[in-house]
């Protein structure tokens, strides 16, 4: 079993395609109901963190702008940590992430162990 | 203040055979506390041969003249008395051996041994959080809790754990042997510890519970007083001012809930019966009311702990009616709770509230990612979803869940099962 990084990206400024309460309400179970059925297969390494929406990049030239998402579309919305037999078993189980229902998407990138 | 559902003390208006064992069960804790605390674990073995010296005392005495107008307070009297002879033979030893003891030493003051009702609560409070050492395993903490706090004798708790008294007895010694290592003293933690110290007093309380309301033996008398120690345990942290936190308010109204459905959770052959299948009249409304009421004062706090999750979803089982509202709660919360902390337990039971709310095939799907395979109630849960769907698939799972299952109760419960489904097979 190897640990693996999964990162949820999304658009943050969705205007028009911003969902209804009732769809944001589902959403938060379902949220729930998928990281419970990862907990509930000891696959649940740390629940993670969600991030605010606004946030500054520092770059080379140490010129600091509101970011990061002035050049893409989409920013890091949150992340979790899971343990899986291989990439195979860990971007399965990431099919099951809710973010996929508004269009957002899923990073999976093993963690190297020390 | 009595909590209630503990059995009354200090009443002696029944049969005199019965009076001994009683009082075991009530004093012998107490005077061994107190004792304890006067000697330390460095000589542990004085505390309960005194203790027990006492009793033996009483059982001579009293069949020859009697009982005496105040039991509990003779005990004590002879208690002290002993202690006190202990006390008076080993400073007269060291006095002897060691001449620049000055003689003054060989007064023993009047307070020494302390038998008052708030010395014999904070020492049982104080000896809670001395045996519940991190240095001593889960099961020594259980047993010496059930030999000092509650009075168990070795017989039972060797019951408690379907073991041996030589084991138990072994396995006490060495608990004790380390403690008298570990220099640990029967004392109050101090503030900046006590939140530490606390949440393996907490632990161990909650094993404790679960020993009896969940353990393999059919000796359902052994098996609720296990759970009613644990809530009278329990009840003392939260009298003591420092300890009356959160957490232990939610672990108490967890047990509360739990404890409510004693009656109807066990036939009168100590088997199981299952949640859904109970007569819920015989539901303990009482303790309900008392659940609610420390969920109630577990919640002035910001700490939402892992008992404060178990409280609640124990209390969405305190309500009867089967509604979509009720099961949604119970699986969110299980989801909660399986991200705060994994276990196999919870990991089936959050896959039965699925079930509830999603439908069996969705909670079929979900189980067979659970690689729960060697674990018994995992197929007893599978052959439940199957039942509707594919008899073959139940039984399989039942028949393997009757190989893998450890206990007669057990056993003879899934057997049950599989006769129902072979039985409308035939029809």
């Amino acid at each position: 079993m190897n640990d693996f990084l999964l990162i949820f990206r999304r658009d943050f400024n969705p205007g028009e395609n911003q969902p209804s309460p009732e769809k944001l309400q589902g959403m938060m179970k379902d949220w729930q109901d998928w990281m419970g059925g990862i907990a509930a297969q000891n696959k649940l390494v740390d629940p993670g963190n969600r991030l605010a929406g606004d946030g500054k990049v520092v770059r080379a030239d140490k010129v600091i702008t509101n970011g990061p998402y002035v050049e893409i579309k989409e920013a890091i919305g949150g992340y979790i940590v899971i343990r899986a037999e291989s990439m195979d078993e860990a971007a399965e189980i990431s099919k099951g992430c809710p973010i996929l229902t508004i269009k957002g998407n899923v990073e999976v990138r093993e963690i190297i162990a020390m | 203040m009595a909590f209630f559902f503990f059995k009354e003390e200090g009443h002696f208006d029944m049969q005199n055979d019965k009076i001994l064992p009683h009082l075991f069960r009530t004093e012998y804790r107490k005077i061994v506390a107190v004792l304890y605390r006067h000697f330390g674990f460095e000589y542990p073995e004085i505390a309960e041969d005194i203790a027990s010296d006492t009793f033996l005392t009483a059982a001579e005495t009293w069949g020859l003249k009697g009982l005496p107008e105040n039991p509990a307070a003779w005990l004590y009297t002879v208690a002290r008395n002993k202690a006190k002879d202990y006390l008076k033979r080993d400073t007269l030893f060291k006095h002897k051996v060691t001449p620049a003891i000055q003689p003054e030493s060989l007064q023993i003051p009047e307070t020494a041994i302390d038998l008052s009702e708030q010395n014999i609560n904070d020492s049982q409070l104080q000896m809670l959080f001395a045996i519940c050492h991190p240095a001593l395993s889960v099961e020594a903490q259980i047993g010496l809790a059930l030999r000092i706090l509650c009075g168990f004798g070795i017989d039972e708790v060797a019951d408690a754990f379907l073991s041996n008294k030589e084991t138990i007895n072994k396995r006490l010694f060495r608990a004790k042997e380390k403690l008298k290592e570990k220099k640990v003293k029967i004392e109050f933690p101090g503030e900046g510890e006590i939140g530490s110290r606390l949440a393996t007093v907490l632990q161990t309380l909650y094993l404790l519970f679960n020993e009896g309301y969940y353990s393999a033996s059919k000796n359902t008398i052994l098996r609720k007083d296990l759970c009613l120690e644990a809530m009278r345990l329990c009840y003392l942290l939260i009298e003591y001012k420092l300890s009356n936190v959160p957490e232990v308010n939610a672990l108490l109204s967890l047990m509360c809930f739990h404890a409510s459905r004693f009656e109807a959770r066990m036939d009168e052959n100590g088997e199981i019966i299952r949640y859904d299948e109970q007569d819920t009249t015989l539901w303990n409304k009482e303790l309900i009311t008392k659940g609610k009421y420390y969920l109630n004062q577990a919640t002035k706090g910001d700490i939402i702990s892992k008992y404060h999750l178990e409280a609640i979803i124990a209390y969405w089982h305190t309500i009867k009616e089967d509604n979509p509202e009720k099961w949604e709660n119970i699986l969110q919360l299980y989801n909660r709770l399986l991200i705060t902390a994994y276990s196999p337990v919870a990991a089936l039971n959050r896959t039965y509230a699925l079930s509830k709310v999603r439908g069996k095939a969705a909670a079929i799907a979900e189980a067979e990612k659970l690689q729960l395979k060697g674990n018994h109630l995992y197929h007893v849960l599978l052959g439940h979803l199957y039942k509707d769907t594919d008899q073959q698939k139940a039984i399989d799972h039942l028949q393997t869940a009757l190989k893998l299952a450890k206990t007669a109760a057990e056993k003879s419960r899934i057997a049950k099962d599989l006769n129902s489904l072979t039985a409308v097979k035939v029809i």
